[in-house]
């Protein structure tokens, strides 16, 4: 007997790049939810790549409307839930341009107000769908198409926007960091954030092959090192205390720096020391803030 | 029942009586009291709604988006800036095909900043796909609510509407409105029920992307559906006045008209001053009609071509401009009127709020007859 098949509800034939991050977090992030789930995109490139009409890689029922509004579209849909009483969830998947930028009133608003939603952010960390732009979330340094690298510039001149913060300070009850390397890490916190009431926001580390420059079959491996250099940390929050965040033996950042052609310049045509040591401090100001580096005792 | 109401107060009981599930909505002078009042009735206990205080426009249309998708009944209502602010959700909800019904107490867009009325507010999204009515009075205003439901819900349409009504002309005053019992208003105006609507059942994607080989069929459909909306209007105008005594079944309305050699084309509150001007030079001797504009899109532009198929020259009052161009109702009336050398003369007029009395339609009958127009009329030349 032929094995039936069984399909993601996030489904295979969409047109996203060869080792796109995002999209292996869209079909974790729909696996954690399950069927009784209504998923709202903001317009990017989760939203091009899986839904060229008349096609749909969607398997839940599924809306974009703007790039700026998936929280608000999400509001209203949560209050149509309640008012007709139907169950089903409400999980927002939006890129980082949508959620640290262009959607940040919709959000503040739609947090502020309490509803009963999932806020999934795949961060990129870049305008990726419009040609590798910089946004709030683009890392210091980090050469994009609008923050190049050139004689007078090392590439994106601010660090990143602390987001999951920001969302804490709104009283979101349960806020996570996950990374698409970590697969059961991030399902379960997805169900976490889903099961807990009110808004809950959840930043998922999606590295972008194309972007960032790198082969797609890197992309695991480069999501695992972002987190072993401390650069990227996985962390839970509940009612805006941390509760949780994963320990490494850290590595110097330049051996995640070095695998991406965004940070290229910082080594060719020569090494640029200050730069890398800027950025080793923020990455030694994670492991402090966060408490990620794993303690071994000395032997007597 | 008969009741001396505030136009906005009359607007939200006829907004409540058509049971919306979901509003949402941001305060703008001045739309503020019809938003106030709804709130009331839902702390009240008068309607059952969930009501979503958004932190600004675009957002409060964009949740009547999701509430819509949803399948919920969706309201807001706005002007001026607010509605500026909605520009891109209002192109996105039609063309997603949501029937969320929205109030429009007209008012002018800065700069300069001006909380007065006129109607490029809702004039500038004549493109965006929605239907658009004009309230003359508050018992238009509130009655057109429950039409602009029905047709907007019908399956045949599935678009938004704006129900437009004069900031503070009409907003702020008290008239008289006979208002609907809510048996009456479910006899007319069933339960929102969409065929297709997001749902685990059934999971569909709405708001997908379009590349070249289907967005002009998109946009096609739209206007097919503007175009059936005609008849479907009509028809609810027409069951409406059949239930209650009003017959909204006229797109447009001619008053005074069959044997007027000089007519007068407008839409909303001016409507009446017009109407009194025609009865006074009518008592004199002159052969002045109107013809109001309740629909302005669809543009029922074969209703007004043979409307005013015997009229010898007239004069449209547009309370918007299109700059460097003309007003948009008479680029309408032109359109309507191609061929048939009847002189169409356009008066650009009463823009933030300034007054337009008989005395002053009047002078524009003057001008007319002159052969004077396409301009803007009562400009303060001292300030110039």
């Amino acid at each position: 007997m032929a094995e039936k098949k069984v399909c993601d509800l996030f489904d295979c034939g969409h047109r996203a790049c060869g080792g796109c991050g995002a999209a292996l977090a869209a079909r974790l992030v729909t696996q954690a939810a399950g069927t009784e789930t209504i998923v709202v995109s903001s317009t990017g490139c989760m939203e091009v790549f899986s839904t060229p009409y008349p096609e749909t890689a969607w398997k839940v029922p599924w809306i974009h409307s703007l790039f700026e509004n998936a929280a608000a579209v999400a509001s209203g849909i949560e209050a149509a839930l309640k008012k007709q009483g139907r169950k089903e969830k409400v999980v927002i998947m939006a890129g980082d341009g949508a959620t640290f930028d262009i959607g940040m009133i919709c959000i503040s608003g739609a947090f502020e107000r309490g509803h009963d939603f999932t806020y999934v952010c795949y961060d990129n960390e870049a305008y990726m769908n419009t040609g590798i732009q910089r946004s709030g979330a683009t890392p210091y340094d980090a050469s994009t198409t609008t923050s190049p690298a050139g004689s007078h510039s090392f590439g994106n001149k601010r660090p990143k926007k602390d987001m999951p913060q920001i969302l804490a300070a709104h009283g979101a009850p349960y806020v996570a960091t996950a990374s698409i390397v970590y697969p059961a890490d991030l399902m379960q916190k997805v169900e976490k954030a889903i099961n807990t009431p009110g808004p809950c926001y959840v930043q998922v580390h999606a590295p972008c092959c194309t972007g960032w420059g790198f082969e797609g079959e890197q992309t695991l491996a480069i999501a695992r090192l972002a987190i072993e250099t401390g650069l990227w940390v996985n962390y839970e929050m509940l009612e805006g205390k941390i509760t949780k965040v994963r320990k490494v033996m850290r590595k110097p950042v330049e051996e995640y720096l070095k695998t991406q052609k965004r940070f290229r310049h910082l080594f060719k045509p020569k090494r640029q020391d200050a730069e890398i040591a800027a950025i080793q401090v923020i990455a030694d100001k994670n492991a402090e803030k966060y408490g990620i580096d794993i303690k071994i005792p000395k032997k007597e | 029942m008969m009741e001396i109401t505030e136009g906005s107060h009359a607007v939200a009981e006829a907004v409540s009586l058509c049971r919306p599930q979901v509003i949402s909505a941001y305060p703008i002078t001045p739309q503020t009291h019809i938003v106030e009042a709804l709130a009331d009735f839902v702390a009240n206990g008068k309607l059952d709604a969930e009501y979503i205080t958004v932190e600004n426009e675009l957002s409060a249309l964009s949740a009547c988006v999701g509430a819509s998708a949803a399948g919920s009944r969706a309201y807001s209502a706005t002007t001026s800036q607010g509605l500026a602010l909605m520009f891109e959700v209002c192109f996105n909800a039609a063309g997603m095909r949501l029937p969320i019904i929205m109030s429009i107490a007209n008012r002018a867009l800065g700069a300069p900043l001006s909380i007065w009325n006129d109607q490029q507010d809702s004039i500038s999204l004549r493109d965006s796909g929605w239907l658009q009515f004009y309230a003359e009075d508050n018992q238009e205003a509130t009655d057109l609510h429950y039409i602009a439901y029905r047709v907007a819900e019908d399956p045949s349409i599935l678009l938004p509407a704006f129900v437009c009504f004069d900031g503070f002309i009409l907003s702020h005053t008290y008239e008289p409105v006979d208002m609907l019992s809510q048996e009456e208003a479910d006899r007319y105006l069933p339960g929102f029920a969409p065929a297709e609507r997001l749902d685990a059942a059934d999971p569909i994607s709405f708001g997908m992307y379009a590349t070249p080989e289907y967005y002009l069929e998109f946009r096609y459909e739209m206007d097919l559906a503007h175009k059936r909306a005609k008849d479907v209007i009509a028809k609810a105008g027409k069951e409406f006045g059949s239930l209650f005594g009003r017959d909204y079944s006229a797109l447009v309305e001619g008053y005074r008209l069959d044997d007027a050699e000089t007519v007068i084309v407008t839409m909303g509150s001016l409507c009446g001053t017009v109407k009194d001007t025609i009865d006074e030079m009518r008592a004199e001797g002159k052969n002045v009609g109107l013809l109001k504009i309740r629909v302005f899109r669809p543009f029922p532009t074969e209703d007004v071509a043979k409307a005013l198929a015997r009229a010898k020259r007239v004069a449209v009052l547009d309370k918007n401009i299109s700059l460097g161009s003309k007003g948009a109702v008479a680029l309408e009336i032109r359109d309507a009127l191609y061929g048939s050398g009847i002189p169409v003369r356009d008066y650009i007029l009463g823009l933030g709020g300034r007054d337009v009395r008989k005395k002053d339609i009047r002078e524009i009958v003057a001008l007319l007859e002159r052969g004077e127009g396409d301009q803007f009329y009562g400009l303060r030349k001292e300030v110039l």
